[in-house]
């Protein structure tokens, strides 16, 4: 059974509410367990995500932050079933929680890592319960449709409206996201718009048939640092007017930072580390999300060396035994971390997991020494 | 390593050749520092050419427009902005990898004593007026490093020759003493010798950009403009290249023009940040002060749309307006239409980078304002 730390699996809601009043945890809409998805290749089987579980509680934005190759893009394309041949997924269950309509009883949850290809629930939830903004939103968007008739077909392949009523709701939504006469700009190209203003025809798109999870993957990365802050803003903004469950998929530790309530770190195919972003971001206890804030150069104090982290993230084919990430983990003990199976995320509190054998035994004393430590 | 405060021009930008203003420096001499680059009014304007068959040229896109400022030895200048900026043309109309539409760019060659067939100004040349062959020996003293590691590297090129074509180009050495030498920059950035002989499929990525940064520093330059070097990097090996180049800097004696748009990066390794909006500098003065009392609006807007790690650190994330478009600049300052400060001069006078308190130079009407 894996760890959950979120929350205990999926309860009922209303049992959480002593007297009718807020309940003190909102209730999970989506649970990951043990997800692992394996890539097929002439070489053999690559893991790229190999056994991660986490729950996404309802109006919360969870990030999923790594560096390239870690796996937090596929977990995030098997959400929606996107993985293609070679790959796979090979196990565990991704369950998805409707929310209730108004007064209506608990629907039962969908496990969509089981759903068929051609199963009716799957296009349902594309695109309507579940949507996704991409990295770059010139791939995106088509190039040879308006942006208006890309909204206009989403919002008809999900709700019974006309044409007339669908691009009234497309115009308003471009408003929404703050495009300027959004009348104007829906019969325009993508060619014809910014790379911010192109981003947010992408979030409208995303958020118009009010979706339950909204899966944001590097949404900031392609742009400018004022033209990030405004979408930043915006999907602040939009996922507590509409209280959307986020997933947050950045290697951005600033955005993750600024966006998140809570954060799982991943490394080599798994969550090494899991906990609400302040506890991570301020105490961080697995080596490997230590080691990534050490090396942020805004973190170190004035113009001293950056503390990196020596080496390269290795290739998924030739996982190092025990830690995987022993090799450049500057805490490793020889006969302990380098032997075994991968340690298992162990909840060290309430909200907290860490995936390493020495978590609690690294003093401040062994953080400061490895300051000393030259690196090139 | 502090800029000389004589050589930047007080008022409006100096139009005469830079080394008249040098020779005011009563100490210019021996033992002074005078900059190794001296930037004065550098113009790259790209014609928009209509379609059809004659291509007739309709306008222009001023991708940098009266580019002032001085570089003194082994210091980091970084030049910032957002896309479109003009940062990346500016790095490279230094260089000359792109030709410059009008200015100068005076290049100090030192003593080792130049090719008599250089035209040479107190000891400087104007890179922008050279020809392209005299220009070929000043090749070897300014490198470039480039974003991608992975476009920038020829895959069909082992590490050796990739490391070892500008000896071979200038003719410098062959034969074992080139294997001697190409082991040693290896080593030098932090590869191994037996790497030599590998393609650079065969490295990740902070790998393939030591070897990118090993091909520029095997000339011994003086002048390195690193664009956008780290920008591709994941982070934690972002921070082992920006250490390795502080390190060559400081084992060299390098001098950088650090061309990013991280500034958290530029922070770290720059002494001096000059910030770029549509094609000018709008701001040039120490790191420090940059960040602790920016003296232009953009540069403000810039700093507080960083974001922080720490999630009680807000940012500002409530701005509107969008990145000035090079190719259809309002008339005045480029950055009137998102500036809260904006009057009615701004519309119609485009401000000059002037010397605003020591070391700083600020383009703004009403820089005054914003102490």
């Amino acid at each position: 059974m894996p760890l959950s730390l979120q929350s205990e699996p999926h309860s009922d809601p209303h049992a959480a509410l002593p007297g009718g009043g807020r309940p003190e945890r909102e209730p999970n809409a989506l649970e990951v367990e043990d997800l692992r998805v394996y890539f097929d290749t002439e070489e053999g089987e690559i893991r790229a995500v190999d056994g991660v579980s986490f729950h996404m509680r309802r109006g919360r934005i969870l990030a999923l932050v790594g560096e390239s190759g870690c796996g937090k893009s596929v977990t995030s394309y098997s959400i929606l079933r996107l993985i293609q041949s070679p790959g796979r997924i090979q196990g565990g269950s991704i369950r998805f929680y409707p929310k209730p309509a108004d007064g209506g009883a608990e629907t039962a949850p969908i496990d969509i890592a089981s759903l068929t290809e051609k199963d009716e629930r799957l296009f349902d939830l594309r695109g309507g319960k579940i949507s996704m903004i991409f990295q770059e939103p010139m791939t995106a968007l088509s190039p040879v449709h308006t942006v208006g008739n890309q909204i206009i077909e989403a919002i008809r392949l999900h709700q019974d409206l006309d044409k007339q009523q669908a691009r009234d709701k497309a115009v308003e939504m471009l408003g929404k996201v703050g495009i300027p006469g959004p009348e104007k700009r829906i019969d325009q190209y993508p060619f014809e718009m910014s790379g911010g203003m192109r981003q947010r025809v992408v979030i409208a798109m995303a958020l118009v048939c009010n979706p339950e999870i909204l899966i944001a993957d590097e949404p900031t990365t392609a742009l400018d640092v004022t033209i990030q802050a405004q979408i930043m803003g915006l999907i602040k903004r939009l996922q507590s007017e509409m209280n959307t469950s986020t997933l947050l998929i950045t290697h951005d530790l600033g955005v993750v930072g600024q966006l998140a309530d809570d954060v799982a770190v991943m490394y080599l195919g798994r969550i090494v580390e899991q906990g609400n972003v302040r506890e991570l971001m301020k105490n961080p206890r697995h080596p490997y999300t230590l080691m990534l804030l050490k090396s942020l150069p805004g973190m170190s104090a004035g113009k001293a060396r950056l503390s990196s982290i020596k080496g390269s993230v290795p290739s998924l084919r030739e996982l190092p035994a025990g830690c995987p990430f022993h090799p450049r983990c500057p805490f490793a003990v020889k006969g302990r971390c380098d032997v075994g199976d991968r340690p298992k995320l162990e909840k060290v509190s309430e909200t907290r997991g860490v995936a390493c054998i020495r978590w609690n035994e690294i003093t401040d004393g062994d953080i400061a020494a490895i300051d000393k430590e030259p690196t090139r | 390593m502090s800029p000389a405060d004589s050589t930047l021009p007080n008022g409006p930008l100096l139009k005469e050749p830079h080394p008249d203003t040098r020779s005011a420096d009563p100490a210019a001499g021996e033992g002074t520092l005078s900059p190794l680059l001296s930037v004065r009014g550098l113009c790259k304007y790209f014609p928009v050419k209509s379609k059809g068959l004659f291509q007739k040229q309709v306008g222009e896109v001023r991708a940098a427009d009266g580019i002032t400022f001085d570089l003194m030895p082994g210091e980091t200048l970084g030049l910032v902005g957002e896309s479109g900026c003009g940062k990346t043309t500016t790095g490279r109309t230094i260089l000359r990898a792109l030709e410059p539409t009008s200015g100068e760019v005076w290049f100090r060659l030192g003593e080792e004593g130049a090719d008599p067939r250089l035209p040479v100004k107190d000891g400087y040349v104007d890179l922008a007026k050279l020809s392209e062959d005299q220009l070929i020996p000043l090749r070897t003293r300014m490198q470039m490093i480039f974003q991608d590691p992975f476009s920038s590297l020829n895959p069909r090129m082992t590490v050796r020759d990739i490391v070892g074509e500008p000896m071979l180009i200038h003719k410098i050495c062959k034969g074992s003493e080139l294997e001697d030498r190409i082991s040693d920059m290896l080593t030098k950035v932090g590869l191994k010798p037996e790497h030599r002989t590998r393609y650079p499929h065969a490295f990740s990525g902070g790998q393939r950009q030591r070897i990118g940064i090993a091909r520029a520093l095997m000339m011994n330059p003086s002048l390195v403009v690193c664009d956008e070097a780290v920008s591709a990097l994941d982070v934690s090996v972002q921070a082992q290249v920006i250490n390795l180049l502080q390190d060559l800097q400081a084992e060299m004696g390098l001098t950088y023009i650090f061309i990013a748009h991280n500034l958290d990066v530029v922070r770290h390794i720059c002494d001096r940040i000059a910030v770029m909006y549509a094609g000018r500098i709008v701001e040039l003065a120490k790191t420090e002060d940059i960040f602790k009392h920016p003296q232009h609006p953009y540069t403000r807007l810039l700093l507080s749309a960083v974001p922080n790690p720490d999630p009680d650190t807000p940012m500002n994330m409530d701005f509107t307006g969008e990145v000035a478009d090079p190719g259809n600049l309002p008339q005045g300052c480029a950055f009137a239409p998102r500036c809260p400060l904006c009057t009615e001069i701004c519309k119609h006078d485009t401000p000059s980078l002037l010397n605003v308190s020591k070391d700083r130079y600020s383009a703004c009407h009403h820089s005054d304002q914003l102490f």
